[in-house]
């Protein structure tokens, strides 16, 4: 499975590149050329957050099924969505800082995948300072379901921290809004794609990683080890 | 069931009283943080006023989060938590006598010391008496959103910190409406309902789902 999705993310992240590069309008509504940083901004800000739903969702099923790849799977995950979040802030400052002359705004979205960047450290960060694998599987899973269920408020109260105001919840910075030319959409689309093909690349490799490393008492690994020597 | 709530609230009460300083501590750390804004940022009574809001809730924050370590450390070094763990009586009830008592040595004396931020800061009285309700209603939800933490982090090195990288982002509604509220108040706005029914709302739901999670987390730290 590793280089069937290996390869598609090559060629969707090409294909949607070269679309977006010279298949597109140099335009965007007001914005010129600097708006093409949509093709990795935005699939790396959709990724960040259902990177968490995934993980979250895993570790639910490893806490109800008691079934250890569960933890595993979630555990692999954790790192791919930091990094997204961290790609989409990083790049999010680069487009701020061409279209509104700003690196950083509090504007409720960048907040909120801020927040969501310090979550993912926070689960790492337990799962990596528990020695024991099973209490910290456990324990890290318990914080990834608490997130979950905290996100939404946590998202919310950023949004409106005016209780009075609510029906303010849609901001107008918000990029890639309205009416879109179709090629810039599809491009987008297609990268977009290509970031989800990568995060399965790289969440099975480290998921079997994991397996090794944590199974690296048993026999099939050390014959595995031994074939390939 | 009742019994056992009330003897552990009495007991963790009784043992606080026995070594005051550790409650003085995290009342101190409060005032210290207080009143180092001033110094930090220039003693100019409108600036004062505008960051007086953030600066008490952040504070607040902070001293319940570092409060948060005693919670159980000691209990299990001494094997309490073990035993508790073993008594027919639901965990969670013991959980949440253990975060009352927490909050009754942390969390009220945070409330009653707020007009001593209000002098500080300038502020009307209206957004003293503000302050006082908000943290009222906000520092146990507080501390029982550490409390789940406290007992996923038991017993770890560098727990402290790591503490704190856990449950500091999940304490952000409760300031953001905390804050938001002494905000208006101190603006001359009267009608702070919502974010009084906002406040209470998640107290409710922190009382109902935290004991719950912090009694799973205590059964995988401990196991």
């Amino acid at each position: 499975m590793i280089p069937f999705f290996g390869w598609l993310t090559a060629i969707l992240m090409v294909g949607g590149l070269y679309w977006g590069f010279f298949e597109t309008p140099d335009r965007l509504s007001d914005q010129k050329e600097y708006y093409r940083i949509i093709y990795i901004h935005v699939g790396a800000a959709w990724m960040s957050m259902w990177l968490y739903v995934v993980m979250a969702a895993w570790s639910l099923a490893g806490l109800v099924f008691q079934t250890r790849l569960s933890f595993m799977i979630a555990k692999a995950v954790a790192p791919t969505g930091a990094i997204a979040t961290f790609l989409a802030l990083w790049t999010g400052a680069f487009w701020g800082q061409t279209s509104w002359g700003t690196w950083w705004d509090w504007d409720p979205r960048m907040t909120s995948e801020l927040i969501l960047l310090f979550l993912y450290m926070g689960y790492m960060a337990l799962q990596s300072a528990i020695d024991d694998p099973r209490r910290a599987d456990r324990a890290a899973a318990l914080l990834a379901l608490v997130g979950l269920v905290c996100v939404p408020i946590i998202f919310w109260s950023i949004n409106c921290p005016d209780p009075n105001e609510c029906a303010a919840l849609h901001q107008t910075s918000s990029p890639g809004g309205g009416n879109m030319e179709p090629n810039i959409l599809i491009a987008m689309l297609v990268t977009a794609l290509a970031f989800w093909m990568y995060s399965f690349v790289a969440i099975l490799m480290r998921v079997r990683n994991i397996i090794l490393e944590r199974e690296r008492h048993t026999t099939w690994v050390n014959e595995l080890l031994e074939k390939n020597k | 069931m009742f019994k056992a709530f009330r003897c552990i609230v009495m007991r963790d009460l009784t043992l606080a009283m026995r070594r005051r300083t550790d409650v003085l501590t995290t009342l101190f750390f409060f005032i210290i943080v207080v009143s180092l804004f001033p110094l930090g940022a220039g003693t100019e009574k409108m600036i004062l006023q505008k960051i007086a809001p953030g600066v008490a809730w952040v504070a607040a924050l902070l001293a319940s989060m570092l409060a948060l370590e005693r919670l159980f450390a000691s209990d299990f070094a001494d094997g309490t938590l073990e035993q508790l763990l073993l008594t027919p009586q639901p965990l969670f009830v013991l959980v949440l006598g253990k975060v009352l008592a927490h909050w009754l040595l942390t969390g009220m004396p945070l409330v009653l010391i707020a007009p001593l931020v209000g002098l500080q800061y300038y502020l009307p009285d209206d957004a003293v008496i503000t302050m006082m309700l908000t943290l009222l209603i906000g520092t146990p939800v507080l501390s029982l959103i550490g409390a789940i933490g406290a007992a996923l982090t038991l017993g770890l090195r560098g727990g402290g910190i790591l503490l704190s990288l856990l449950i500091l982002p999940l304490y952000i509604p409760v300031m953001v409406y905390g804050a938001g509220a002494v905000s208006a108040s101190a603006m001359g706005t009267t009608d702070l309902q919502a974010y009084f029914s906002i406040l209470s709302g998640f107290l409710i739901l922190a009382l109902v789902l935290s004991p719950i999670a912090t009694a799973a987390a205590l059964r995988i730290s401990v196991e």
